[in-house]
């Protein structure tokens, strides 16, 4: 494990903090999510996981997109495209607070000399049709992490009830490592043999992305891809549970769950475009919804999801 | 008698629910224990972000014996029901008594309910308070079924006295009872046990926790208040901030730091804003110059280099903070100067309420409305139309984007960019006033008649599209735009009827003053009017304008507080009572007009030259709405009624004197309503 006493010196030694830590409390450390997502709740390793009565331990990265926080890189602490460090466990153990705790200290943290809080911060997912209660932390002042106990995802009731963690790294990263814009954070070891910054490896995929976000993104194709994804998804739904050519029961809650990701995706592209009114998003919301809602209900019906075999 | 302590600890409490919890925790065992027989001498809560307490003194150490006597059958009544009521009292044969009745000899049981000891109850009444306990919010955690407002961790709960103390046998979803807790997070040494409430608040003050919130928020403001004292710097009051952030900290340490030179010239509101909702800091303001140089921030614990790390994280955080709104700032300091068309532009798209249209069309209707309004309240219609123009312009911009409370506010600076003139800019910010009761109500003519249009508008819109308020919901805020409404005509002496208030044609207006005048009657009851007086004028012709109708009403109410008020009342009430009678019976109504010469009594002769006298100036007083003049005329009534009523007869043998006097009577009750509708007021 790293050498926890001393300082990290760049974005990666925090992530690979992070991993060490967790996969030391026990957490399956799983890697991202080979999709678009707007958080690293998204990953189904969160959100289906945490249905259903299996307990769960999980712990990864999740590169995330906010078409709208776009800012061509120029913004010190804006990014379209960013990580989130996520961790899941089923049920939240008793001392959940104390090893997120353990976590703060082993990346570089001091709690004598800090002054950490949790302050007030429920949390909401009209997307994900989920909610729950919890903080958000404070160290100094700043936010460095939201602390969620999950109490309803997709319509369910949480029964056990998960805590979510999840730590926004660029920010957290850039007050340990006490750097002001995040472009200039060094992201391996300063020292290395060619030691690169958070600009040199996103500057400029983040001026691109934030051109075709905001000006051209093909909104009708886009609008198209929202309503296919949308129908197959609920396509995926509607087969039987036993495949005719296995004879297996499956239900592909997963690849459904994937088209309902999508289409969540797709309709935070086409609000960064700004072509959807004020009255069409609450609409676009709900559908988005509707297919959340149905992924959990195909999902609490799988062995993962705790039905019986 | 035994002391009670109770500490639930729990991960942390939002501090804007700690305060109603200790209340709720006390008001709950307390009835709960009282209920059960289990009386106290003294009882008090306390909360932390981590812990709600509650110490009870001079508690019963057991309730006491309940004895029920219960009457049975009669003696030799048959078996089986000697038997049934011996189960029901749970007593055997030889425990009955016979008793001699009238109805003959009846068994008599003595149920009697031994007391229990004070531990037992306790146990229960905890246990129920815990699984009831009324949380805004409340959650599951792990794998159990009990819902807290966070995951609740451990319960203390022990009786003490001169002996010793015990722990009250208990447990919750498998949190058992014990005599521990533990101080501060950070800076305590772990879980320790206590031995009654003294010992509890002293072990957590050493292991720095201050139980009392109400302590917690003195240290601060004290603290606070030396800090900037210290460089001639004052703190800005804001006692609901101070509360949140005594429930934010168990350890409250106070530092005082800098605000970066570039942004001391924002706005002190933006600065103040800022601050407080993102960061949770106080602002200190420089008397000499009026503006916000400092921030104290309130830590929840000491460190070694006395909290300098912490503060320069604090600063850091603040200066990304206020660089956002610095930009925002600028952004819209700039759109400003260039006229703001974008803005404006942007509020077609935004839409108001689906049947009312967008903010744009809603500005559109605002405008006109304004400029009707101008000549009744005195203010030029073309700066009244600009103003109302003006005044939601800010919903676009970035700053009120990001702190919507500051809108208005940001109007009134952005105006002066937009070369707006000063009025146009004490419109964008007042036109939202009077928000409340003790609101300060505007008073600029162009402010005045923007509130108004801006204020009939949502009315007259809610109204024609059937979305009242009902109950307890009102979530477009109408009763308030209603209660602004009548303050801005009242603090303003403004005399135009509602009717001649240009309102849309589509709105009820019959059902929308009935809601103006229930806002009207809450209003001055507040201001000790009585519900009954406000009626009788609510009767009379004019209530539609509230002035008029105040007017009337404080007279009124100034007059019945009088002798010669209530007697003149009563006075009414028997010549209305009389007269109604007596139309009834002969099927006339008495309003010809009474004749001298048919007067028989000095009385009644008083109170004709009583009437001749007073008429005139009566009604002189009612066209020129000087109230307070017409029940001078009605009190100089009062003593010929009266002495009207004591010598004379109305119903006299003679038809031809009775009719007269009838019309006498009629005189009075046509003099009396047109003050007031007498019928209406009690007494």
């Amino acid at each position: 494990m790293a050498n926890t006493d001393s300082k990290p010196r760049s974005f990666q030694e925090i992530i690979l903090r992070l991993q060490a830590y967790w996969a030391e409390k026990g957490c399956a450390v799983m890697q991202p999510y080979d999709m678009e997502v707007g958080a690293g709740t998204f990953h189904p390793a969160t959100t289906l996981r945490s249905l259903g009565s299996k307990p769960w331990a999980a712990a990864y990265v999740q590169p995330s997109r906010r078409p709208t926080d776009g800012r061509y890189g120029e913004n010190p602490n804006r990014l379209q495209h960013y990580y989130q460090y996520q961790v899941l466990i089923k049920p939240s153990p008793p001392n959940l607070q104390e090893l997120y705790l353990g976590s703060l200290k082993a990346i570089g943290i001091d709690m004598e000399m800090h002054d950490i809080r949790f302050v007030e911060d429920d949390w909401e997912s009209p997307t994900l049709g989920a909610w729950g209660l919890g903080w958000e932390v404070w160290c100094d002042g700043m936010e460095v992490s939201q602390f969620t106990y999950f109490q309803q995802v997709g319509g369910h009731d949480c029964h056990p009830v998960s805590g979510e963690l999840t730590y926004g790294l660029e920010r957290l990263a850039m007050y340990i490592l006490g750097v002001d814009h995040v472009m200039d954070m060094p992201y391996n070891d300063p020292d290395a043999l060619i030691p690169l910054s958070y600009g040199d490896v996103f500057k400029q995929t983040e001026e691109e992305y934030a051109r075709w976000n905001f000006d051209v993104a093909n909104t009708e194709v886009l609008l198209r891809h929202f309503e296919e994804a949308e129908a197959e998804c609920e396509n995926i739904l509607a087969q039987e549970h036993v495949d005719p050519k296995t004879g297996k029961t499956i239900i592909m809650a997963h690849p459904a769950y994937d088209q309902c990701i999508k289409a969540s995706h797709i309709f935070n592209l086409l609000d960064a475009r700004g072509v959807i009114s004020v009255t069409e998003r609450q609409a676009y919301i709900g559908r988005v919804r509707a297919l959340s809602k149905q992924c959990a209900d195909a999902f609490v019906q799988t062995a993962a999801g705790g039905a019986a075999a | 008698m035994p002391d009670l302590l109770i500490e639930l600890f729990s991960e942390e409490i939002p501090a804007r629910m700690q305060k109603r919890a200790a209340d709720d925790l006390k008001k709950r065992v307390t009835d709960g224990l009282v209920e059960a027989g289990l009386t106290y001498a003294h009882a008090s809560a306390f909360s932390t972000p981590r812990r709600l307490t509650l110490a009870l003194e001079g508690m019963l150490a057991e309730s006491p014996t309940v004895r029920e006597e219960r009457k049975g059958p009669k003696v030799g009544a048959p078996e089986k029901a000697i038997e049934g009521f011996l189960r029901g009292a749970g007593l055997t044969m030889d425990q009955l008594e016979e008793r001699e009745t009238p109805k003959g000899s009846v068994y008599f049981a003595t149920i009697e309910k031994p007391g229990r000891p004070a531990a037992a109850i306790v146990a229960e009444v905890l246990e129920d308070t815990i699984r009831n306990f009324p949380w805004p919010k409340a959650m599951r955690w792990g794998t159990g079924s009990l819902r807290w407002v966070r995951p609740l961790h451990s319960i203390l709960c022990i009786t003490s006295d001169e002996t010793g103390h015990a722990v009250v046998p208990m447990s919750v979803d498998g949190i058992e009872a014990g005599d521990t807790t533990e101080g501060h997070r950070f800076m305590g040494s772990g879980r320790f046990a206590v031995t009654g409430f003294e010992d509890y608040a002293a072990k957590l003050k050493r292991d720095y926790v201050v139980l009392s919130a109400e302590e917690r928020a003195e240290m601060i403001a004290a603290d606070a208040q030396n800090l900037a004292f210290a460089q001639g710097l004052e703190v800005v009051e804001d006692k609901g901030l101070l509360a949140e952030v005594a429930g934010l900290v168990e350890w409250p340490v106070t530092l005082m730091g800098d605000i970066a030179d570039d942004f001391l010239n924002l706005p002190a509101e933006v600065l103040q804003t800022s601050m407080k909702e993102h960061q949770k800091f106080f602002s200190i303001r420089n008397p000499k110059t009026g503006r916000i140089e400092k921030f104290i921030t309130v830590a929840n614990r000491e460190t070694k280099d006395n909290g300098a790390t912490i503060l320069a994280g604090n600063q850091k955080v603040l200066f990304a903070r206020l660089s956002d709104a610095k930009f925002f700032w600028e952004n819209d300091v700039r759109t400003a100067k260039a006229g703001a068309a974008e803005w404006l532009e942007k509020l077609t798209n935004v839409t108001f309420h689906n049947k009312l249209g967008s903010q744009a069309e809603r500005i559109d209707r605002v405008a006109a409305l304004a400029r009707e309004i101008a000549p009744i309240v005195g203010a030029d219609a073309d700066l009244a139309e600009k103003a109302a123009r003006w005044a939601k312009a800010d919903l676009s911009s970035e700053m009120v984007y990001e702190f919507p409370e500051l809108q208005g506010l940001m109007g009134r600076y952005y105006a002066e960019f937009a070369g707006h003139p000063a009025e146009v800019a004490a419109a964008a910010t007042e036109h939202y006033s009077p928000l409340g009761p003790s609101d300060d109500v505007p008073t600029a003519p162009v402010s005045v008649a923007v509130a108004l249009a801006d204020k009939l508008d949502v009315l007259t819109g809610f109204w024609a599209i059937d979305e009242k308020p009902t109950g307890s919901k009102d979530p477009f805020a109408l009763r308030r735009a209603a209660l602004g409404v009548i303050r801005l005509i009242l603090t303003n002496s403004l005399t135009a009827p509602l009717k001649s208030l240009p309102v849309r044609d589509d709105a009820d207006m019959g059902d929308l003053l009935g809601f103006f005048h229930d806002r009207l009657k809450v209003f001055l009851r507040d201001q000790g009017i009585r519900h009954d007086v406000i009626d009788a004028c609510i009767a009379m012709d004019g209530n539609d304008d509230i002035a008029l109708l105040v007017n009337r009403a404080s007279a009124l109410e100034n007059f019945m507080k009088t002798d010669d008020g209530t007697n003149l009342l009563q006075g009414f009430k028997r010549a209305n009572n009389i007269l109604t009678q007596a139309e009834e019976k002969d099927g006339v109504e008495y309003s010809y007009g009474a004749d001298m010469k048919f007067v028989e009594d000095d009385a009644e002769k008083a109170l004709f030259e009583a009437l001749d006298k007073f008429e005139a100036p009566i009604a002189e007083a009612i066209r020129g709405e000087d109230f307070a003049a017409a029940m001078v005329g009605l009190a100089g009534l009062r003593a010929p009624i009266d002495a009207f009523f004591e010598a004379v007869q109305v119903n006299s043998d003679n038809d031809v004197v009775r009719r007269n006097r009838l019309n006498l009577l009629s005189r009075i009750r046509k003099l009396c309503a047109s003050v007031a509708d007498l019928t209406k007021v009690e007494g």
